[in-house]
């Protein structure tokens, strides 16, 4: 367990320095300070004002940014490592491969998840600052719902990361991912429906197995519960099960798929040539 | 001590190890050598457990690399011909190292020093952002402090000055007894002082293995 820790901790600091960090930090800042700079919080659009307003924006947008900082910024880390040959050396000491794999990814998890939370929670406190009600509900449910979304992106940018041998090609494929993933949020679903090729359940499963629409649905439903501005596709879903239990499948489902990734690719780092 | 049983290893068609048998014992200081593409680096890297070979097996004091890395690679130290652009600070180096390894840090810091590298002016720099050769300093003090009954040099004085080539054969022959001394290299008059074997590899074979 030692090294394991020792391993996340250095993780965590080597990324703490690297540029992409800080990129990634001013990003998910940069929107919290814009926001509040365009008066977000005095705006009011289809019922929503305030903090609650702000944080739905700050949601929709981390929908789709979110994996793709995740995975470019992730999916490097074992196939960098190995391309520029840090791997050959770092593993020639006594260290298992499950503590490097497993402490690399708590570390990874720590760094990309941070900035995220930490941006919510200076909205919050700067919220509270200025005298705004504080939506405590929508503040934890994002929280885990960032968790889980973090959660499922870094173990599917490890999988990857385990099984390419060059750090171009898992950049590739990382964001053929994000795009693949996003066209099924809405356009696909909806090219799909409207020519109805297929049944109605097929587009639901579709839509169930995306964490990115799961995230989604979960994150806009609880301030639309009459679904105007969803579509479709959130209808059904919410049509077939309660609100409470989306919500805990929206956290729960995507903290699995991230948990099977990362040991589908863990089992392929431990079975394959290491460099 | 290393054990290489009819050990094949090939990436797609191109075999890199052609059925190789080979033993290395308690004080010997072997000179592994061949032209590039030979086989020697995929050698080492079966040695260190790295790669699954496709026939055949290595063998460390009776312990295979690959099931038992951990046990096997705490009797190894190994410093690969260019030294990897690592982001950790020397300092947390030396804890990953201190840690993970068991390695005892004021004797990193003992062998740097007689390596002339001054590891306390630069222990919050990156190790990538060192020169060349004090990469390559550190390096070796690692692999000296570890001591490991296997050393495993790639190439170890590419990037070293004759000063530093000097204290590095110096501190090499305090440390050689009872050891296994593994040195790839292209230019045997480098090492030829220290080693008593040398194995020349080609096509994937070894051709020639010879006590001096």
């Amino acid at each position: 367990m030692k090294n394991l820790y020792l391993i996340a901790y250095l993780d965590l600091k080597e990324s703490l320095r690297a540029k992409w960090f800080v990129v990634y930090s001013l990003v998910f800042g940069g929107l919290i300070a814009l926001f509040f700079i365009a008066g977000v919080t005095e705006s009011q659009v289809m019922g929503f004002s305030g903090l609650s307003r702000l944080l739905l924006m700050y949601i929709q947008i981390t929908i789709v940014i979110l994996p793709i900082f995740i995975l470019i910024t992730t999916v490097r880390s074992i196939s960098g490592d190995r391309d520029n040959h840090i791997l050959e050396y770092m593993l020639s000491f006594p260290i298992s491969l499950k503590q490097y794999y497993w402490g690399k990814i708590i570390g990874r998890f720590i760094t990309v998840y941070l900035p995220v939370i930490f941006a919510m929670i200076i909205a919050v406190a700067y919220g509270a600052f200025k005298g705004a009600d504080i939506p405590w509900n929508i503040f934890f449910l994002y929280t885990g719902l960032l968790f889980a979304m973090s959660s499922a992106f870094l173990g599917i940018a490890f999988f990857i990361s385990s099984f390419v041998k060059s750090s171009e090609v898992a950049l590739g494929i990382a964001f053929f991912i994000w795009i693949f993933l996003l066209a099924f949020i809405d356009i696909a679903l909806i090219s799909l429906m409207m020519q109805q090729r297929f049944n109605e359940e097929l587009i639901i499963f579709i839509a169930l197995v995306n964490p990115m629409e799961m995230f989604r649905v979960a994150a806009i439903s609880l301030f639309d519960p009459e679904l105007t501005v969803m579509g479709p596709v959130a209808f059904y879903i919410l049509d077939s099960m309660s609100q409470t239990v989306f919500v805990l499948i929206s956290i729960g489902y995507p903290i699995l798929l991230g948990l099977l990734f990362a040991f589908l690719g863990y089992k392929i780092f431990e079975k394959k040539d290491l460099v | 001590m290393i054990k290489i049983n009819n050990l094949t290893k090939k990436f797609g068609a191109h075999i890199s190890l052609d059925k190789v048998n080979s033993e290395f014992n308690k004080n010997e200081s072997i000179a592994l050598m061949g032209a590039n593409g030979a086989g020697k680096t995929t050698l080492i890297r079966s040695i260190l457990g790295y790669y699954h070979p496709n026939e055949g097996e290595v063998l460390i004091n009776g312990i295979n690399p690959i099931k038992e890395r951990v046990k096997v690679l705490e009797n190894i130290s190994f410093v690969p011909q260019l030294p990897p652009p690592i982001k950790l600070s020397l300092d947390e180096l030396m804890q990953y190292i201190s840690v993970g390894a068991k390695v005892d840090r004021d004797l990193i810091m003992h062998y740097a020093n007689e390596m002339k590298l001054d590891v306390s002016a630069n222990i919050n720099k990156s190790f990538f952002k060192l020169s060349g050769g004090m990469k390559q300093k550190m390096l070796i003090a690692i692999s000296l402090a570890k001591k490991s009954d296997i050393i495993i040099y790639d190439e170890p004085t590419a990037n070293l000055d004759p000063k530093a080539r000097d204290d590095f054969y110096r501190l090499l022959k305090q440390n050689e007894d009872e050891k296994v001394l593994l040195f790839v290299t292209h230019r045997l008059e480098e090492v030829k002082d220290l080693v008593n074997r040398q194995i020349y590899m080609d096509l994937g074979k070894i051709v020639s293995d010879e006590k001096v």
